[in-house]
Protein backbone atom coordinates (compact mmCIF):
# COMPACT_ATOMS: atom_id res chain seq x y z
CA UNK A 1 0.00 0.00 0.00
CA UNK A 2 0.78 3.61 -0.99
CA UNK A 3 2.47 5.34 2.02
CA UNK A 4 2.22 9.00 2.06
CA UNK A 5 2.17 12.12 5.02
CA UNK A 6 -0.85 13.84 4.40
CA UNK A 7 -3.60 12.85 2.35
CA UNK A 8 -5.89 15.87 1.81
CA UNK A 9 -9.74 14.75 0.86
CA UNK A 10 -11.31 17.47 -1.08
CA UNK A 11 -9.62 19.95 -3.70
CA UNK A 12 -12.50 23.00 -2.99
CA UNK A 13 -10.73 25.94 -0.88
CA UNK A 14 -10.46 24.43 2.73
CA UNK A 15 -8.60 21.60 0.86
CA UNK A 16 -5.79 23.62 -1.12
CA UNK A 17 -5.49 26.41 1.39
CA UNK A 18 -4.96 23.66 4.12
CA UNK A 19 -2.72 21.51 1.33
CA UNK A 20 -0.05 24.72 0.57
CA UNK A 21 -0.28 26.11 4.17
CA UNK A 22 0.98 22.08 5.33
CA UNK A 23 3.76 22.40 2.66
CA UNK A 24 4.71 25.58 3.90
CA UNK A 25 5.39 24.09 7.57
CA UNK A 26 7.72 21.46 6.06
CA UNK A 27 5.39 18.40 5.20
CA UNK A 28 5.84 17.97 1.62
CA UNK A 29 4.56 14.62 0.99
CA UNK A 30 0.90 15.53 0.37
CA UNK A 31 -1.88 14.37 -1.75
CA UNK A 32 -5.05 15.61 -2.44
CA UNK A 33 -8.04 13.78 -3.54
CA UNK A 34 -10.69 15.72 -5.70
CA UNK A 35 -13.55 13.97 -7.02
CA UNK A 36 -14.20 16.80 -9.55
CA UNK A 37 -12.22 16.75 -12.84
CA UNK A 38 -10.84 20.22 -11.68
CA UNK A 39 -9.53 21.63 -8.17
CA UNK A 40 -11.32 24.76 -6.80
CA UNK A 41 -14.69 22.89 -5.66
CA UNK A 42 -17.50 24.72 -5.37
CA UNK A 43 -16.15 28.18 -6.20
CA UNK A 44 -16.27 27.13 -9.67
CA UNK A 45 -19.86 27.42 -10.26
CA UNK A 46 -19.72 30.67 -8.32
CA UNK A 47 -19.42 33.24 -10.89
CA UNK A 48 -20.61 36.52 -8.95
CA UNK A 49 -17.97 38.53 -7.41
CA UNK A 50 -17.28 39.44 -3.58
CA UNK A 51 -15.34 36.86 -2.70
CA UNK A 52 -11.35 37.36 -1.11
CA UNK A 53 -11.74 41.05 0.36
CA UNK A 54 -10.15 39.66 3.75
CA UNK A 55 -7.49 37.48 1.88
CA UNK A 56 -7.07 39.46 -1.16
CA UNK A 57 -8.23 43.21 -0.03
CA UNK A 58 -9.98 43.00 -3.49
CA UNK A 59 -13.18 41.01 -4.97
CA UNK A 60 -13.04 38.74 -7.06
CA UNK A 61 -15.41 35.85 -8.52
CA UNK A 62 -15.29 32.05 -6.74
CA UNK A 63 -12.80 31.14 -10.33
CA UNK A 64 -10.27 34.24 -9.50
CA UNK A 65 -10.46 33.09 -5.75
CA UNK A 66 -10.27 29.28 -6.46
CA UNK A 67 -7.20 30.00 -9.04
CA UNK A 68 -5.13 31.80 -6.65
CA UNK A 69 -4.80 29.26 -4.61
CA UNK A 70 -4.31 26.49 -7.11
CA UNK A 71 -1.65 28.73 -8.62
CA UNK A 72 0.12 27.49 -4.78
CA UNK A 73 -0.83 24.43 -5.09
CA UNK A 74 0.72 24.37 -8.79
CA UNK A 75 3.79 26.24 -7.95
CA UNK A 76 4.93 23.38 -5.32
CA UNK A 77 4.19 20.63 -7.56
CA UNK A 78 1.57 19.53 -4.24
CA UNK A 79 0.23 16.10 -6.29
CA UNK A 80 -3.30 16.08 -6.28
CA UNK A 81 -5.72 13.35 -8.12
CA UNK A 82 -8.62 14.35 -9.88
CA UNK A 83 -12.01 12.12 -10.61
CA UNK A 84 -10.91 10.32 -7.90
CA UNK A 85 -13.82 9.47 -5.17
CA UNK A 86 -12.98 9.06 -1.38
CA UNK A 87 -14.81 6.33 -0.28
CA UNK A 88 -13.85 5.22 3.06
CA UNK A 89 -11.31 6.84 5.72
CA UNK A 90 -10.33 4.77 8.84
CA UNK A 91 -9.26 5.26 12.30
CA UNK A 92 -5.88 3.87 11.39
CA UNK A 93 -5.70 6.84 8.53
CA UNK A 94 -6.12 4.40 5.61
CA UNK A 95 -7.90 6.04 3.01
CA UNK A 96 -9.78 4.54 -0.12
CA UNK A 97 -10.71 5.88 -3.13
CA UNK A 98 -11.94 4.69 -6.34
CA UNK A 99 -10.58 6.54 -9.82
CA UNK A 100 -11.45 5.86 -13.52
CA UNK A 101 -7.84 5.72 -14.49
CA UNK A 102 -6.43 4.07 -11.20
CA UNK A 103 -9.42 1.99 -10.03
CA UNK A 104 -9.86 0.63 -6.23
CA UNK A 105 -6.84 2.30 -4.21
CA UNK A 106 -5.89 2.58 -1.25
CA UNK A 107 -2.95 4.89 0.88
CA UNK A 108 -1.79 4.88 4.29
CA UNK A 109 -1.02 8.34 5.64
CA UNK A 110 0.23 9.69 8.98
CA UNK A 111 -2.31 12.69 9.01
CA UNK A 112 -5.83 13.18 7.03
CA UNK A 113 -7.28 16.38 6.52
CA UNK A 114 -10.88 16.22 6.11
CA UNK A 115 -12.23 18.84 3.79
CA UNK A 116 -15.13 17.49 2.02
CA UNK A 117 -17.38 20.64 2.48
CA UNK A 118 -21.05 20.82 2.71
CA UNK A 119 -23.97 19.60 0.74
CA UNK A 120 -27.59 20.79 0.14
CA UNK A 121 -30.88 19.85 1.89
CA UNK A 122 -32.70 18.85 -0.62
CA UNK A 123 -36.65 18.33 -0.89
CA UNK A 124 -36.54 15.76 1.11
CA UNK A 125 -34.97 16.92 3.95
CA UNK A 126 -37.70 19.30 4.47
CA UNK A 127 -40.81 17.67 3.42
CA UNK A 128 -42.36 19.04 0.83
CA UNK A 129 -45.93 18.41 0.22
CA UNK A 130 -47.27 17.88 -3.34
CA UNK A 131 -46.33 16.30 -6.76
CA UNK A 132 -42.95 14.83 -7.46
CA UNK A 133 -42.95 16.72 -10.92
CA UNK A 134 -39.93 17.97 -13.06
CA UNK A 135 -38.80 21.29 -12.43
CA UNK A 136 -37.76 21.38 -8.33
CA UNK A 137 -34.17 21.87 -7.95
CA UNK A 138 -31.63 23.12 -5.58
CA UNK A 139 -30.48 26.45 -5.95
CA UNK A 140 -26.57 24.90 -5.99
CA UNK A 141 -27.90 22.33 -9.06
CA UNK A 142 -29.55 24.91 -10.46
CA UNK A 143 -26.48 27.39 -10.03
CA UNK A 144 -24.41 24.83 -11.92
CA UNK A 145 -26.61 24.08 -14.59
CA UNK A 146 -26.43 27.77 -15.33
CA UNK A 147 -23.16 28.69 -14.92
CA UNK A 148 -21.05 25.65 -15.72
CA UNK A 149 -23.57 23.79 -18.39
CA UNK A 150 -25.17 26.58 -19.92
CA UNK A 151 -28.56 25.42 -19.12
CA UNK A 152 -31.35 27.43 -17.99
CA UNK A 153 -33.78 25.36 -15.54
CA UNK A 154 -36.95 27.10 -16.31
CA UNK A 155 -38.41 30.07 -16.99
CA UNK A 156 -40.70 31.38 -13.99
CA UNK A 157 -39.46 30.73 -10.44
CA UNK A 158 -40.27 30.60 -6.94
CA UNK A 159 -37.00 30.07 -4.87
CA UNK A 160 -37.77 28.97 -1.09
CA UNK A 161 -35.32 29.74 0.90
CA UNK A 162 -33.01 33.11 1.29
CA UNK A 163 -30.01 32.48 2.19
CA UNK A 164 -27.29 33.74 -0.09
CA UNK A 165 -27.17 30.70 -2.68
CA UNK A 166 -30.91 31.10 -2.94
CA UNK A 167 -30.46 35.58 -3.53
CA UNK A 168 -27.86 34.86 -5.85
CA UNK A 169 -29.66 32.46 -8.29
CA UNK A 170 -32.72 34.87 -7.91
CA UNK A 171 -30.43 37.68 -9.92
CA UNK A 172 -28.67 35.10 -12.00
CA UNK A 173 -31.77 33.59 -13.39
CA UNK A 174 -33.19 36.94 -13.98
CA UNK A 175 -30.03 38.03 -16.23
CA UNK A 176 -30.81 35.26 -18.21
CA UNK A 177 -34.19 36.27 -18.73
CA UNK A 178 -36.32 34.37 -16.39
CA UNK A 179 -39.15 35.54 -14.02
CA UNK A 180 -38.42 35.48 -10.62
CA UNK A 181 -42.03 35.59 -9.25
CA UNK A 182 -41.22 36.13 -5.39
CA UNK A 183 -38.67 34.37 -2.96
CA UNK A 184 -40.15 33.23 -0.09
CA UNK A 185 -38.42 32.46 3.61
CA UNK A 186 -39.71 30.77 6.56
CA UNK A 187 -38.17 32.75 8.92
CA UNK A 188 -38.93 36.56 9.69
CA UNK A 189 -35.13 37.73 8.56
CA UNK A 190 -32.76 36.08 6.22
CA UNK A 191 -29.86 34.27 6.68
CA UNK A 192 -28.79 36.12 3.16
CA UNK A 193 -26.13 38.71 3.00
CA UNK A 194 -27.88 42.24 3.17
CA UNK A 195 -25.93 42.71 0.19
CA UNK A 196 -27.52 40.36 -1.41
CA UNK A 197 -31.22 41.09 -0.89
CA UNK A 198 -30.30 44.38 -1.84
CA UNK A 199 -28.21 44.05 -5.29
CA UNK A 200 -29.94 40.52 -6.04
CA UNK A 201 -33.63 41.13 -5.47
CA UNK A 202 -34.60 44.81 -4.27
CA UNK A 203 -32.49 46.07 -8.20
CA UNK A 204 -35.11 43.60 -9.92
CA UNK A 205 -37.85 44.54 -7.78
CA UNK A 206 -38.25 40.41 -6.96
CA UNK A 207 -40.72 40.24 -3.63
CA UNK A 208 -39.05 38.32 -0.42
CA UNK A 209 -42.03 37.00 2.02
CA UNK A 210 -40.69 36.55 5.16
CA UNK A 211 -42.65 34.30 7.57
CA UNK A 212 -43.71 32.08 4.35
CA UNK A 213 -43.67 28.86 3.51
CA UNK A 214 -44.23 26.80 0.46
CA UNK A 215 -47.04 24.23 1.24
CA UNK A 216 -48.10 22.17 -1.85
CA UNK A 217 -46.87 21.40 -5.78
CA UNK A 218 -48.38 21.25 -8.36
CA UNK A 219 -47.56 20.19 -11.60
CA UNK A 220 -48.93 19.59 -15.10
CA UNK A 221 -47.61 16.61 -17.70
CA UNK A 222 -44.61 15.57 -14.95
CA UNK A 223 -43.47 19.42 -14.48
CA UNK A 224 -44.15 21.92 -12.07
CA UNK A 225 -47.06 24.25 -13.29
CA UNK A 226 -47.25 26.20 -9.80
CA UNK A 227 -46.57 26.38 -6.15
CA UNK A 228 -49.01 27.32 -3.10
CA UNK A 229 -47.56 29.21 -0.21
CA UNK A 230 -48.77 30.45 2.67
CA UNK A 231 -48.03 32.44 5.67
CA UNK A 232 -46.91 30.73 9.21
CA UNK A 233 -47.25 31.70 12.85
CA UNK A 234 -45.47 32.18 15.31
CA UNK A 235 -44.92 28.14 15.55
CA UNK A 236 -43.97 28.26 11.85
CA UNK A 237 -47.13 26.25 11.03
CA UNK A 238 -48.34 27.73 7.94
CA UNK A 239 -51.97 29.15 8.18
CA UNK A 240 -53.71 27.63 5.35
CA UNK A 241 -56.24 30.27 5.16
CA UNK A 242 -53.23 32.53 3.79
CA UNK A 243 -52.85 30.42 1.30
CA UNK A 244 -52.20 31.57 -2.33
CA UNK A 245 -51.23 29.69 -5.01
CA UNK A 246 -48.24 31.14 -7.85
CA UNK A 247 -47.98 29.86 -11.47
CA UNK A 248 -44.33 28.89 -12.06
CA UNK A 249 -42.66 26.15 -14.09
CA UNK A 250 -39.96 26.11 -11.42
CA UNK A 251 -39.24 25.92 -7.64
CA UNK A 252 -35.71 26.41 -6.75
CA UNK A 253 -34.73 25.31 -2.93
CA UNK A 254 -31.94 27.38 -0.66
CA UNK A 255 -32.79 25.53 2.49
CA UNK A 256 -29.36 24.94 3.81
CA UNK A 257 -26.20 23.21 3.92
CA UNK A 258 -25.05 20.25 5.51
CA UNK A 259 -21.69 19.34 6.33
CA UNK A 260 -20.55 16.74 4.33
CA UNK A 261 -19.48 13.93 7.06
CA UNK A 262 -19.99 10.48 6.40
CA UNK A 263 -16.34 9.46 5.86
CA UNK A 264 -15.57 11.17 9.15
CA UNK A 265 -18.50 8.77 10.85
CA UNK A 266 -17.02 5.75 9.22
CA UNK A 267 -13.48 6.64 10.87
CA UNK A 268 -15.36 6.92 14.04
CA UNK A 269 -15.05 10.84 14.39
CA UNK A 270 -17.02 12.28 17.01
CA UNK A 271 -19.84 14.76 15.16
CA UNK A 272 -21.52 17.93 16.84
CA UNK A 273 -25.32 17.57 16.66
CA UNK A 274 -25.32 21.60 16.61
CA UNK A 275 -22.96 21.85 13.42
CA UNK A 276 -23.11 18.52 11.97
CA UNK A 277 -19.20 18.63 11.53
CA UNK A 278 -16.90 16.81 13.69
CA UNK A 279 -15.94 18.37 17.35
CA UNK A 280 -12.27 19.63 17.19
CA UNK A 281 -9.57 20.98 19.39
CA UNK A 282 -7.58 24.19 18.81
CA UNK A 283 -5.26 22.19 16.25
CA UNK A 284 -8.66 21.23 14.28
CA UNK A 285 -7.96 17.71 15.08
CA UNK A 286 -11.25 15.56 15.40
CA UNK A 287 -11.69 13.28 18.53
CA UNK A 288 -9.45 10.58 16.20
CA UNK A 289 -5.79 10.91 16.30
CA UNK A 290 -4.32 12.52 13.15
CA UNK A 291 -7.24 12.90 11.47
CA UNK A 292 -8.15 16.75 11.20
CA UNK A 293 -11.04 18.96 9.86
CA UNK A 294 -12.06 22.13 8.37
CA UNK A 295 -13.67 24.22 6.14
CA UNK A 296 -17.36 23.95 4.94
CA UNK A 297 -17.23 20.18 6.39
CA UNK A 298 -16.43 21.31 9.83
CA UNK A 299 -19.22 24.12 10.09
CA UNK A 300 -21.25 26.07 7.11
CA UNK A 301 -18.63 29.78 7.34
CA UNK A 302 -20.63 32.69 4.92
CA UNK A 303 -17.00 33.77 3.86
CA UNK A 304 -14.51 31.82 1.84
CA UNK A 305 -11.86 34.16 3.72
CA UNK A 306 -12.56 32.45 6.40
CA UNK A 307 -12.38 28.85 5.19
CA UNK A 308 -9.05 29.79 3.45
CA UNK A 309 -8.06 31.03 7.15
CA UNK A 310 -9.16 28.08 8.97
CA UNK A 311 -7.73 25.80 6.47
CA UNK A 312 -4.66 27.24 6.88
CA UNK A 313 -4.32 26.81 10.61
CA UNK A 314 -5.32 22.94 10.28
CA UNK A 315 -3.00 22.49 7.50
CA UNK A 316 0.14 24.01 9.28
CA UNK A 317 -1.27 22.12 12.67
CA UNK A 318 -1.01 18.52 10.36
CA UNK A 319 2.10 19.37 9.54
CA UNK A 320 3.48 19.82 12.87
CA UNK A 321 1.76 16.73 14.11
CA UNK A 322 3.80 14.46 11.47
CA UNK A 323 6.53 16.00 12.60
CA UNK A 324 6.22 15.59 16.18
CA UNK A 325 3.38 13.74 17.09
CA UNK A 326 0.33 13.79 19.59
CA UNK A 327 1.42 16.60 22.23
CA UNK A 328 -2.39 17.01 23.69
CA UNK A 329 -3.46 15.10 26.89
CA UNK A 330 -5.51 17.54 28.84
CA UNK A 331 -8.39 19.45 27.05
CA UNK A 332 -10.29 23.10 28.43
CA UNK A 333 -14.00 22.59 26.42
CA UNK A 334 -15.74 25.62 25.08
CA UNK A 335 -19.30 26.22 25.62
CA UNK A 336 -21.60 28.88 23.78
CA UNK A 337 -24.61 30.07 26.02
CA UNK A 338 -27.05 32.89 26.24
CA UNK A 339 -27.88 32.87 22.79
CA UNK A 340 -24.51 31.67 21.24
CA UNK A 341 -25.81 28.67 19.40
CA UNK A 342 -21.73 26.98 18.95
CA UNK A 343 -18.06 27.38 19.25
CA UNK A 344 -15.33 26.15 16.88
CA UNK A 345 -13.09 24.79 18.62
CA UNK A 346 -15.27 23.12 20.93
CA UNK A 347 -11.77 22.34 22.55
CA UNK A 348 -8.52 23.31 23.85
CA UNK A 349 -5.24 21.77 24.44
CA UNK A 350 -4.58 22.54 28.51
CA UNK A 351 -0.65 21.88 27.01
CA UNK A 352 -0.81 23.83 23.55
CA UNK A 353 2.03 26.00 23.15
CA UNK A 354 0.35 28.64 20.89
CA UNK A 355 0.89 31.79 20.29
CA UNK A 356 -3.42 32.62 19.22
CA UNK A 357 -6.45 30.77 19.32
CA UNK A 358 -9.60 31.81 16.66
CA UNK A 359 -12.65 30.83 18.34
CA UNK A 360 -15.36 30.87 15.67
CA UNK A 361 -19.11 31.20 16.81
CA UNK A 362 -22.51 31.56 15.04
CA UNK A 363 -25.38 33.15 17.27
CA UNK A 364 -29.50 31.86 17.25
CA UNK A 365 -31.07 34.67 16.64
CA UNK A 366 -30.42 38.62 16.01
CA UNK A 367 -29.54 40.76 18.44
CA UNK A 368 -29.02 44.40 18.81
CA UNK A 369 -26.02 46.32 21.10
CA UNK A 370 -24.41 43.47 22.72
CA UNK A 371 -21.19 42.47 24.43
CA UNK A 372 -19.72 39.70 23.01
CA UNK A 373 -17.85 37.73 26.10
CA UNK A 374 -15.32 35.43 26.79
CA UNK A 375 -15.91 34.08 30.13
CA UNK A 376 -13.27 31.46 31.86
CA UNK A 377 -14.67 29.85 34.38
CA UNK A 378 -17.23 32.30 35.22
CA UNK A 379 -14.49 35.68 34.65
CA UNK A 380 -14.24 37.74 31.84
CA UNK A 381 -11.28 37.73 30.12
CA UNK A 382 -12.20 39.05 26.91
CA UNK A 383 -15.18 41.34 25.16
CA UNK A 384 -16.13 43.09 22.15
CA UNK A 385 -19.05 45.13 21.82
CA UNK A 386 -21.14 44.79 18.50
CA UNK A 387 -23.63 47.04 17.30
CA UNK A 388 -25.46 43.89 15.82
CA UNK A 389 -25.29 40.36 15.53
CA UNK A 390 -27.17 37.80 13.42
CA UNK A 391 -27.41 33.87 12.79
CA UNK A 392 -25.98 34.63 9.00
CA UNK A 393 -22.63 36.02 10.17
CA UNK A 394 -20.12 34.32 11.82
CA UNK A 395 -18.68 35.67 14.60
CA UNK A 396 -14.70 35.45 15.41
CA UNK A 397 -12.85 36.11 18.45
CA UNK A 398 -9.14 35.85 18.39
CA UNK A 399 -7.13 35.72 22.04
CA UNK A 400 -3.84 36.18 21.86
CA UNK A 401 -0.85 34.43 23.41
CA UNK A 402 -1.67 35.83 27.31
CA UNK A 403 -4.76 34.67 26.96
CA UNK A 404 -3.94 31.56 25.59
CA UNK A 405 -1.96 31.29 28.90
CA UNK A 406 -5.03 32.09 31.21
CA UNK A 407 -7.17 29.70 29.65
CA UNK A 408 -4.41 26.34 30.49
CA UNK A 409 -5.32 27.05 34.10
CA UNK A 410 -8.92 27.24 33.64
CA UNK A 411 -11.43 24.31 33.31
CA UNK A 412 -14.57 25.44 30.93
CA UNK A 413 -14.49 28.71 28.58
CA UNK A 414 -17.85 30.13 27.95
CA UNK A 415 -18.77 32.58 24.99
CA UNK A 416 -21.56 34.35 25.69
CA UNK A 417 -23.68 37.64 24.91
CA UNK A 418 -24.09 39.61 27.51
CA UNK A 419 -27.09 43.24 27.88
CA UNK A 420 -28.21 42.42 24.24
CA UNK A 421 -32.11 43.02 22.80
CA UNK A 422 -33.29 40.30 20.74
CA UNK A 423 -34.19 42.92 17.16
CA UNK B 1 -37.73 61.10 -0.88
CA UNK B 2 -36.04 57.42 -1.74
CA UNK B 3 -35.53 54.46 0.52
CA UNK B 4 -32.40 52.31 0.56
CA UNK B 5 -30.94 49.67 2.70
CA UNK B 6 -27.36 50.29 3.05
CA UNK B 7 -25.13 47.26 2.48
CA UNK B 8 -22.14 48.03 4.26
CA UNK B 9 -23.06 46.16 7.40
CA UNK B 10 -25.65 43.68 8.76
CA UNK B 11 -27.26 46.02 10.48
CA UNK B 12 -28.79 47.23 7.33
CA UNK B 13 -29.94 50.06 8.37
CA UNK B 14 -33.34 52.27 6.47
CA UNK B 15 -31.84 55.19 4.68
CA UNK B 16 -34.54 57.89 3.67
CA UNK B 17 -32.93 60.20 1.12
CA UNK B 18 -34.04 63.94 0.16
CA UNK B 19 -32.46 64.49 -2.94
CA UNK B 20 -35.48 67.53 -4.04
CA UNK B 21 -31.90 69.88 -3.96
CA UNK B 22 -29.14 68.10 -5.72
CA UNK B 23 -26.40 70.29 -4.13
CA UNK B 24 -27.61 69.35 -0.88
CA UNK B 25 -28.67 65.53 -0.21
CA UNK B 26 -29.66 64.74 2.66
CA UNK B 27 -29.42 61.49 4.22
CA UNK B 28 -30.95 59.84 7.71
CA UNK B 29 -31.56 56.71 9.02
CA UNK B 30 -28.16 55.83 8.89
CA UNK B 31 -25.77 55.15 11.95
CA UNK B 32 -22.58 55.92 10.04
CA UNK B 33 -20.92 58.15 7.86
CA UNK B 34 -20.60 54.90 5.53
CA UNK B 35 -24.55 54.82 5.45
CA UNK B 36 -24.51 58.33 3.94
CA UNK B 37 -21.65 57.93 0.83
CA UNK B 38 -23.57 54.69 0.19
CA UNK B 39 -27.18 56.33 -0.31
CA UNK B 40 -25.69 59.25 -2.03
CA UNK B 41 -23.79 57.24 -4.48
CA UNK B 42 -27.34 55.32 -5.54
CA UNK B 43 -29.00 58.20 -6.12
CA UNK B 44 -26.78 59.96 -8.28
CA UNK B 45 -24.55 57.12 -10.10
CA UNK B 46 -25.49 53.52 -8.44
CA UNK B 47 -23.22 50.92 -10.25
CA UNK B 48 -22.99 46.99 -10.32
CA UNK B 49 -20.67 44.70 -11.16
CA UNK B 50 -22.07 42.39 -14.24
CA UNK B 51 -21.17 38.20 -13.79
CA UNK B 52 -21.80 36.07 -16.20
CA UNK B 53 -20.64 33.31 -18.34
CA UNK B 54 -19.87 32.78 -22.28
CA UNK B 55 -19.80 29.47 -24.48
CA UNK B 56 -16.01 28.95 -24.78
CA UNK B 57 -15.00 26.39 -27.98
CA UNK B 58 -11.69 23.79 -28.34
CA UNK B 59 -11.67 23.50 -24.51
CA UNK B 60 -12.84 20.93 -21.93
CA UNK B 61 -15.20 23.34 -20.42
CA UNK B 62 -18.48 24.42 -22.08
CA UNK B 63 -18.47 27.46 -20.82
CA UNK B 64 -15.95 30.27 -19.48
CA UNK B 65 -17.02 32.70 -17.12
CA UNK B 66 -16.68 36.57 -16.82
CA UNK B 67 -17.31 39.71 -15.28
CA UNK B 68 -17.42 43.70 -16.27
CA UNK B 69 -13.67 45.02 -15.23
CA UNK B 70 -15.01 47.67 -13.04
CA UNK B 71 -18.69 48.41 -11.84
CA UNK B 72 -20.65 49.51 -14.51
CA UNK B 73 -24.08 52.12 -14.30
CA UNK B 74 -26.96 50.54 -13.07
CA UNK B 75 -29.22 51.06 -15.71
CA UNK B 76 -26.89 49.56 -18.14
CA UNK B 77 -26.75 46.24 -16.45
CA UNK B 78 -29.69 44.35 -19.68
CA UNK B 79 -27.52 46.13 -21.95
CA UNK B 80 -24.51 44.59 -21.42
CA UNK B 81 -26.40 41.18 -20.37
CA UNK B 82 -27.06 41.09 -24.11
CA UNK B 83 -24.14 41.89 -25.33
CA UNK B 84 -22.34 39.11 -23.25
CA UNK B 85 -24.98 36.61 -24.39
CA UNK B 86 -23.62 37.25 -28.10
CA UNK B 87 -20.45 36.87 -27.44
CA UNK B 88 -17.98 33.60 -27.43
CA UNK B 89 -15.23 32.71 -26.55
CA UNK B 90 -12.02 30.04 -28.04
CA UNK B 91 -9.54 28.18 -25.85
CA UNK B 92 -7.01 29.00 -24.73
CA UNK B 93 -8.71 31.80 -22.43
CA UNK B 94 -6.62 33.03 -19.27
CA UNK B 95 -8.37 35.04 -16.29
CA UNK B 96 -8.56 38.68 -17.57
CA UNK B 97 -8.60 38.16 -21.44
CA UNK B 98 -11.07 41.00 -22.59
CA UNK B 99 -14.33 39.08 -24.01
CA UNK B 100 -15.99 42.19 -25.01
CA UNK B 101 -14.35 45.21 -25.29
CA UNK B 102 -15.73 48.87 -24.27
CA UNK B 103 -19.17 46.99 -23.28
CA UNK B 104 -22.36 49.08 -23.97
CA UNK B 105 -19.60 52.29 -25.02
CA UNK B 106 -19.37 52.43 -21.05
CA UNK B 107 -15.73 52.47 -21.20
CA UNK B 108 -15.05 49.40 -19.77
CA UNK B 109 -14.23 45.08 -20.57
CA UNK B 110 -15.84 42.77 -20.06
CA UNK B 111 -13.09 40.06 -19.05
CA UNK B 112 -12.44 36.49 -18.45
CA UNK B 113 -12.84 35.00 -14.47
CA UNK B 114 -11.61 31.35 -15.51
CA UNK B 115 -8.77 29.84 -17.50
CA UNK B 116 -9.98 27.85 -19.80
CA UNK B 117 -7.24 25.63 -21.68
CA UNK B 118 -7.12 24.33 -25.68
CA UNK B 119 -7.99 20.73 -26.15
Amino acid sequence: MRKCDIVVVGGGPAGLAAAVSAFEAGTKDIVILEREERLGGILNQCIHNGFGLHTFKEELTGPEYADRFEQLVYQRGIEYKLGSTVINVTADKTVTYVSEQEGLQKISAKAIILTCGCRERPRGGINIAGARAAGIFSAGTAQKLVNIDGLMPGKEVVILGSGDIGLIMARRMTFEGAKVKAVVELMPYSSGLNRNIVQCLNDFDIPLMFSHTVVDIKATNGRVSSVVIAQVDDKLQPIMSTAQEIACDTLLLSVGLLPENELAGYAGVELSPVTNGAVVDDQMMTSVEGIFECGNVLHVHDLVDYVSEESSHAGKCAANYVQNGMSATQYVPTCGTNGVRYVVPQKIRKDANVEKISLRMRVANAFKNVELAVLLDGEKIFSRKRPIVTPGEMETVVLGSELVARIKQGSKLEVTLLKGEEK
Amino acid sequence: MKKFICINCPLGCHLEVDDSDPNDIKVSGNTCPRGKIYAINEITAPKRMVTSSVPVSRSDLLRVSVKTSQPIPKDKIFDCLNEIKKAHAEAPVAIGDVIVSNVCGTGIDVVATRNAHKI
